[in-house]
């Protein structure tokens, strides 16, 4: 006779950290694995699992076993068509007589592919940008609540406990409870009064009523001071604090000198950027502005597929921007962010024009200007001129950048800023 | 049999296809009785119901119910995960264990069709090629198994705690290369037993670092004693159980990676009779849940959609597509076992002319006994070789394909025809021999006076060279042995070359 046992409800997840030490030991190849997935994304979309696919021969356990070669017997059903001593062409892959190769589904069998969840997809892309753990945490962390206030409760902790609010009922209560006797105890006492106005003040009558009158003053008496129900209590709720709305714009320069590798890290410190504002705001809006010579409006496809030849005039971009600002985003109504990614190029001449513009008409707009100069050679003209802009403006920060580390110190006091608050 | 049965109205066991934990007894009881019936000897089983979750999680650490942690069964998890949820994988099969009480794992997902398939399959199936069959009788000690593996997992545990993970997990990793070569195919195992274990164990490192040292002994050699002594090998006759050779010998191992080679040789030697019994052992649960349903069936307790619904799930697990299909991947043991069984019971009831001649000795006798003993004395490889009837040859249509390196085309040697029943037999058994299907291997020299470098041999079968994968396990080899270690090939000639070294 067999015994039945109900483990359904006994713990699942027992391959969690069999999972977690496979991860670990392949941290290498799933890092490269994530910095593609990232490149191929659009900046708004980072916070989602991901396929992750390895290498399959990475992650093979070795075992002593048989390379082709030498003479092998194979054994096949369904023959239809040999007899004994055929002779046959061998096919031309793989070894005995498969009918194909290949796997149902296509997926190339050359590659273990497997699915991380947004947590450790988040966890690979900080780890490259090297952020400080307080910014990691912040960063993961769902957007923050505000308490506020919201009237009174009959119940709570009693650290929320309102006296003025209990008194209040307090007394009401005890005013209407005691409403009736304290009337009798009037008419009472007004009849014993009228009574010994007619000398009748040793009259049994009086004595009735003087005991009436005992008799109502305890029953008034006994109507309690502060009683539970009078009990009332701040009530707070969670109200989610990022309940605005920002722009975004995204400056880049995609003059011919900007690369592949170049653009793949102004991707990154845009989505950086994106994230943090993710936390703050409820609601964000993306302009992409590409320039060389001239500026364009284009979608993100475009912003970091592009590539044109020619100069750079890095004015063009700001104009534009101001423009787009005073159409569309009016600052009462929207926290305004930009993010400029370039290599450094500009025009000599035009660079004191970006750093009038900037200091003019666009800053006193903005809540954060962010610059950065991706493996530039030496500070260039428009580098000088932003340094001057950085040291009249605290909402001006600039950087230089050579890897995906030095991503981070742009955004520094941003960060700080929002940790302090 | 059948003259025994008769045609009832029928009064089935359900009518619905939702199991309850009442209706699973019912069932139970019932393919018991039939089991009994046909004299089925198994152990005691527990039924365990978990959810598809569980399952994959049962799937990946190899069907151990108890398993120590390591990063290959994070990878068989997330492999079975990903293929369960793209719904390639029914995880309906079984998963049973080799244990007394014989466990056996249903999911919760599954039709009451199902669930009496998997028990009929799981439970007295498998469950009595466990307690029957000689290999496992010989090899694995069902009583011992899980406390062994509750006793390997916390040792693991202990370890990976004292001496880190990494140290750990790189012992693991070379114990798994070869744990294939951690079985002695001649001597029979001791049996496993956890008390014995826990008792012993402490004393074994004591004793064997003691033993270790005597053997490594560093007092310089006499010249002359020195020269002797070079001619003769260390050890005298090769051995074949690499994982115990080092286990034994090797020089620089910690106390506590000599008990973890043991431990995934104890495991490595648990599994051992299934890699040589799968075609009996899939061919033998399938061909009695086929019976005992049909025989249930006859009784009129299951009804039509029952069958039609377990007849579809079986048709699936016997189909062989022939070479030339999209979805041929070689041999499938479910339907070359199921096969086998069947014929072996048509032999025994409907014997031809043909069959007389082949197989005197079984042609109408009980089929019962004779599938019985069938069961209890081979393996795969003499099962087929005793076994393998002309009239199945032809059914399946079985030929051979010799792929000779030295020859520009593949040769056709045997097709089903009288000539040629005789090479198939032989030639499919051959190709369930493990010792074909894997490289003989074993430690030729270590050399204990000298560099205390290890030498394995490769005895070549057929011609056939090692796959390019060794370089790697010969590193994981170094890794436990602590010196150099190289690997020859020996050819039919006996010439040896070097094929591969690790040096450290």
């Amino acid at each position: 006779m067999s015994q039945f046992v109900d483990r359904r409800l006994s713990g699942k997840n027992r391959s969690a950290v069999n999972r977690q030490r496979f991860l670990r030991r392949f941290k290498g190849q799933i890092r490269k694995a994530v910095a593609d997935v990232v490149s191929g994304r659009n900046v708004t979309d980072l916070e989602r699992g991901e396929k992750i696919s390895i290498p399959a021969k990475d992650l093979q356990e070795p075992v002593f076993q048989y390379g082709p070669g030498g003479r092998r017997s194979i054994i096949h059903p369904g023959n239809k068509e040999f007899i004994a001593g055929d002779r046959v062409d061998r096919p031309e892959s793989g070894s005995g007589q498969r009918g194909s190769e290949g796997s149902p589904d296509g997926e190339d069998m050359d590659e273990f592919v497997f699915e991380l969840s947004k947590e450790e997809f988040m966890n690979y892309f900080f780890e490259d940008l090297a952020l400080p753990d307080l910014v990691k945490k912040q960063l993961s962390a769902v957007p923050e609540v505000k308490r506020m206030r919201a009237g009174f409760t009959s119940d709570g902790s009693p650290a929320n406990l309102h006296v003025a609010r209990s008194m209040k009922q307090s007394i009401g209560r005890r005013l209407a409870m005691s409403s009736t006797p304290r009337q009798e105890l009037q008419e009472a006492e007004e009849r014993l009064a009228e009574l010994a106005a007619k000398g009748q003040d040793d009259s049994p009558e009086a004595d009735s009523l003087r005991q009436e009158i005992e008799s109502l003053k305890a029953r008034i008496a006994s109507v309690p001071f502060l009683d539970t129900w009078d009990l009332r209590y701040s009530n707070r709720v969670d109200k989610p604090q990022p309940a605005s709305q920002a722009v975004m714009f995204c400056l880049m320069d995609v003059s011919g000198s900007m690369d592949e590798e170049r653009k793949n890290i102004a991707k990154r410190f845009f989505m950086l950027l994106y994230l943090f504002l993710t936390r703050s705001y409820e609601h964000i809006d993306l302009v992409f502005i590409r320039h060389h010579t001239v500026a364009k409006e284009v979608d993100e496809h475009d912003f970091f597929n592009s590539r044109e030849t020619g100069g750079t005039v890095v004015s063009s971009a700001l104009e534009l921007m101001h423009q787009i600002i005073r159409k569309r985003y009016p600052i009462a109504g929207w926290n305004i962010y930009a993010a400029q990614a370039s290599d450094g190029d500009n025009w000599n001449d035009d660079s004191p024009y970006c750093r009038d513009l900037l200091i003019n008409s666009l800053l006193p707009l903005l809540q954060y200007y962010a610059y950065v100069e991706i493996k530039a050679e030496n500070p260039q003209s428009l580098w000088k001129e932003y340094e001057y802009v950085r040291s009249v403006s605290p909402h001006f920060t600039l950087q230089r950048i050579l890897s995906l580390e030095d991503i981070y110190p742009v955004f520094r006091e941003l960060f700080r800023k929002k940790v302090t608050k | 049999m059948t003259d025994k049965r008769e045609y009832k109205t029928r009064q089935p066991l359900s009518e619905d296809s939702e199991w309850t934990f009442d209706l699973l007894r019912l069932y139970d009881k019932e393919i018991g009785r039939v089991a009994a019936y046909y004299g089925l000897g198994t152990y005691p089983s527990q039924i365990e119901v978990i959810t598809s979750e569980q399952m994959i999680d049962a799937y990946s650490s190899v069907g151990m119910p108890v398993s120590y942690n390591h990063w290959s069964f994070g990878k068989q998890f997330m492999t079975a995960q990903k293929s369960y949820k793209r719904g390639q994988m029914g995880l309906a099969y079984e998963i049973v264990i080799n244990s007394n009480p014989c466990i056996a794992y249903l999911m919760e997902e599954n039709t009451m069709t199902m669930q009496a398939l998997v028990i009929a399959h799981a439970c007295y199936g498998h469950n009595s090629f466990f307690k029957g069959n000689y290999l496992f009788r010989t090899w694995t000690d069902a009583e011992g198994i899980l406390d062994y593996l509750v006793f390997a997992r916390s040792y693991i545990a202990e370890c990976e705690e004292r001496y880190g993970e990494v140290a750990m997990e790189e012992t693991l990793d070379s114990c798994h290369a070869l744990m294939n070569h951690g079985v002695d195919n001649y001597r029979r195992p001791a049996k496993l037993s956890m008390a014995k274990e826990k008792n012993r164990q402490q004393e074994r490192e004591a004793y064997l670092q003691s033993q270790v040292n005597d053997l490594w002994r560093t007092l310089p050699p006499k010249e002359a004693a020195g020269k002797i002594r070079k001619e003769t090998r260390y050890p005298p006759e090769p051995q074949e159980n690499l994982l115990y050779f080092i286990e034994k010998h090797a020089p620089c191992l910690e106390l506590w990676q000599r008990e973890i080679v043991r431990i995934v040789r104890k495991i490595a030697q648990y599994f051992y009779p299934q890699r040589q019994t799968q075609v009996m052992n899939e061919g033998w649960a399938t061909f009695w849940h086929y019976t005992l349903l049909n025989h249930l069936y006859d009784e009129g307790k299951l009804t039509d959609g029952f069958m039609m619904e377990f007849l579809q799930s079986h048709t699936n697990v016997v189909y062989q597509p022939p070479f030339y299909s999209r979805d041929y991947r070689g041999i499938n043991p479910y339907a070359l076992g199921f096969s086998m069984f069947r014929d072996i019971r048509r032999i025994c009831e409907e014997p031809t002319e043909e069959d007389r001649r082949w197989f005197p000795d079984i042609a109408g006798t009980d089929w019962v006994k004779t599938l019985d003993y069938a069961m209890r004395n081979f393996k795969d490889e003499s099962f087929i070789s005793q076994y393998l009837s002309p009239h199945l040859i032809r059914e399946m249509k079985l030929f051979d394909v010799v792929d000779d390196d030295r020859q520009d085309k593949l040769e056709i040697a045997a097709i089903h025809d009288d000539a040629g029943y005789r090479h198939i037999r032989q030639a499919l058994a051959d190709q369930y021999n493990l010792g074909n299907r894997e490289p003989n291997i074993q430690v030729w020299d270590a050399d204990i006076h000298g560099d205390r470098s290890l030498t394995l041999r490769h005895y070549m079968h057929a011609r056939r060279p090692l796959g390019e994968s060794t370089a790697e396990v010969l590193r994981h080899v170094a890794q436990l042995w602590g010196y150099d270690v190289r690997i020859e090939s020996v050819d039919e000639n006996g010439r040896a070359e070097l094929i591969s070294e690790c040096l450290i």
